[in-house]
């Protein structure tokens, strides 16, 4: 309802005002795409009245952070029970508390520093002629203490789609589930399956609504639909990007490395699986921020499947066996006599 | 150092552990409440049995455990008048998860770890970070003593990871009696180097008979 009237206002306003090439134009521009009207000293074009409350001080729009873009249409606003109680419609967008504090940013760094989340690292996606090849790590982090070496970075939004988790944990792990919701969502409501373009920018729109609050993610949905097997690289600054070839997180540049040398379009099932295992290897090898099993899962026409699950610890001595060196001198106990 | 206004939390120490077995879960917290070098009391728990076969264990801020602890009891109790059981420990994980993210911008400055049984009798342990995010392990260790406590742990306990290919056994090889004995070792060793652990250790064994509880005096230096 707030959402409606806030078009509406804006749609009459709009009609009614005259075009004005003044600067004031330009720095209200901004304001008015956002919903909000700057006080207009023009006489001449009167607003509608029940406009007026939308009016705010244009020295209050420059300093006020605006929150309009992350007002819910559905939830119960924050500062009542948060819809946590009754919760009647679950797939719903939950209206997030804020704290009530002079700066915000300075807060949620402090709290960042405080509780030093869990953070997961490299992880890669391309696509070749037989579908998807997605791979991770599973080292979590947490500031300098590896906080787990099992975490699930390859995270299954439904049998057809697959999800990655690079940045925070938290952040991937409930938007990830979101997104899952809102595919099975779309399919009820629909009759058919979500693409990955529709998916990817359902994710991409929630993150851009919340882009600057802090939020840390770096995702590749990877799926197959109608159109064949798909790939986007979606991010917590808002950024959608489609391609063939993506690598994410600290360790990306080693994967990227190895990923880039050994890529051909045209490779069996096999030989993508073993290129996405080495290339996650030799991250895990050089950054220290990954590590644990290497994950790699094929999302070909039929859905995804999981291809190998292998320690990397052992994976070194798989591709690089002990030499045994020759010995200049060899140390014979000392008998006893 | 902070601001009346500006910086709201503060850390109470306190270390919280879970290990899950064949077909038990023990879950062990201290109850030292400490405030900077100061100890508040010595007799506060920090565990929380959600339902009967589901414990919560919190350390870090006090007020923010209690009330988080109030929030998920009061869900626990509307969803067994909605469903006329009780939660089960996998739901209740989830739904940790959930009410921590929905704080995401003013956390709740809580290291949890649940522990409890599943569907199938099997014990399960799950840990958290401060904004939800969450995993079934083996066993986990939350807290001031963490870092002191997780190396042992992972020496004593440490199974094939469950991401492996072909899956590998992951059973914790302990009986009942030899984790609850682990648990005591461990937190003897972490209150000699964590000055926020100690006083008494408070263990709570969840298997199929129930719910039984020991306390175990630690060092109260």
């Amino acid at each position: 309802e707030q959402l409606i009237n806030l078009l509406d206002t804006f749609t009459r306003v709009q009609a009614q005002r005259p075009k004005r090439p003044t600067g004031r134009t330009a720095t209200s521009s901004n304001a008015r795409k956002k919903g909000e009207e700057i006080e207009s000293g023009d006489a001449a074009t009167p607003l509608p009245p029940h406009s007026i409350h939308r009016f705010r001080n244009a020295g209050d729009a420059m300093m006020k952070l605006d929150m309009s873009a992350l007002e819910t249409q559905f939830g119960a606003p924050a500062g009542e029970d948060g819809g946590l109680l009754f919760d009647v419609d679950g797939a719903a967008m939950p209206a997030m508390e804020f704290p009530n504090c002079p700066d915000f940013d300075r807060f949620q760094a402090k709290t960042k520093d405080m509780v030093k989340n869990k953070r997961g690292t490299t992880t890669l996606a391309f696509i070749f002629d037989k579908g998807v090849i997605v791979a991770a790590d599973s080292r979590a982090s947490m500031g300098g203490y590896i906080s787990s070496q099992t975490v699930r970075k390859i995270i299954e939004i439904n049998p057809y789609m697959l999800g990655t988790m690079a940045g925070g944990a938290a952040d991937c792990q409930f938007w990830h589930r979101n997104l899952g919701t809102k595919c099975r969502l779309h399919e009820l409501a629909n009759k058919r399956r979500i693409s990955v373009t529709g998916a990817s920018k359902l994710l991409a729109n929630i993150l851009y609504s919340y882009r600057g609050m802090g939020l840390s993610i770096g995702t590749m949905i990877a799926g197959w639909d109608e159109k064949g097997p798909g790939l986007y690289y979606v991010d917590s600054e808002g950024a959608r990007l489609k391609g063939n070839r993506f690598s994410v997180g600290s360790g990306s540049l080693y994967a990227y490395s190895v990923l880039d040398e050994g890529y051909r379009f045209k490779m069996s099932v096999e030989e993508a699986g073993e290129l996405a295992r080495r290339a996650i290897y030799h991250a895990t090898f050089r950054d220290g921020a990954s590590g644990g099993c290497v994950s790699v899962y094929h999302v070909g026409p039929d859905g995804w499947k999981k291809l190998s699950g292998d320690d990397v610890g052992e994976l070194h001595y798989q591709y690089y066996p002990v030499q045994k060196t020759p010995v200049e001198q060899e140390m014979t106990d000392a008998s006893t006599s | 150092m902070s601001r009346r206004g500006d910086w709201v939390y503060e850390n109470n120490g306190g270390t919280c552990v879970a290990i899950a077995g064949a077909d038990y879960c023990v879950i062990a917290a201290d109850t030292r409440l400490s405030v900077g070098y100061s100890i508040l009391t010595r007799d506060h728990s920090k565990i929380c049995e959600l339902a009967d076969k589901c414990v919560l264990a919190s350390s870090g801020f006090q007020g923010d455990i209690k009330a988080l602890h109030k929030n998920l009891a009061a869900r626990e109790l509307l969803y067994q008048h909605q469903h006329n059981k009780r939660m089960s420990c996998p739901a209740m994980a989830q739904l940790l998860s959930n009410t921590l993210y929905y704080k995401r911008f003013f956390p709740y400055y809580a290291f949890n770890v649940l522990g409890g049984l599943d569907s199938e009798g099997k014990g399960c342990v799950f840990t958290y970070d401060a904004v939800g995010s969450y995993e079934r392990t083996g066993y986990s260790a939350q807290g001031t003593g963490s870092t002191l406590i997780m190396p042992v742990l992972d020496n004593q306990l440490k199974s094939p990871s469950p991401l492996l290919l072909p899956a590998r056994d992951a059973v914790t090889p302990l009986s009942e009696s030899e984790a609850v004995d682990l648990v005591k070792d461990v937190f003897a060793s972490a209150t000699e180097r964590d000055i926020y652990t100690g006083d008494k250790l408070e263990i709570v064994v969840i298997n199929k008979a129930g719910t039984k509880r020991e306390y175990i005096d630690l060092r109260k230096d």
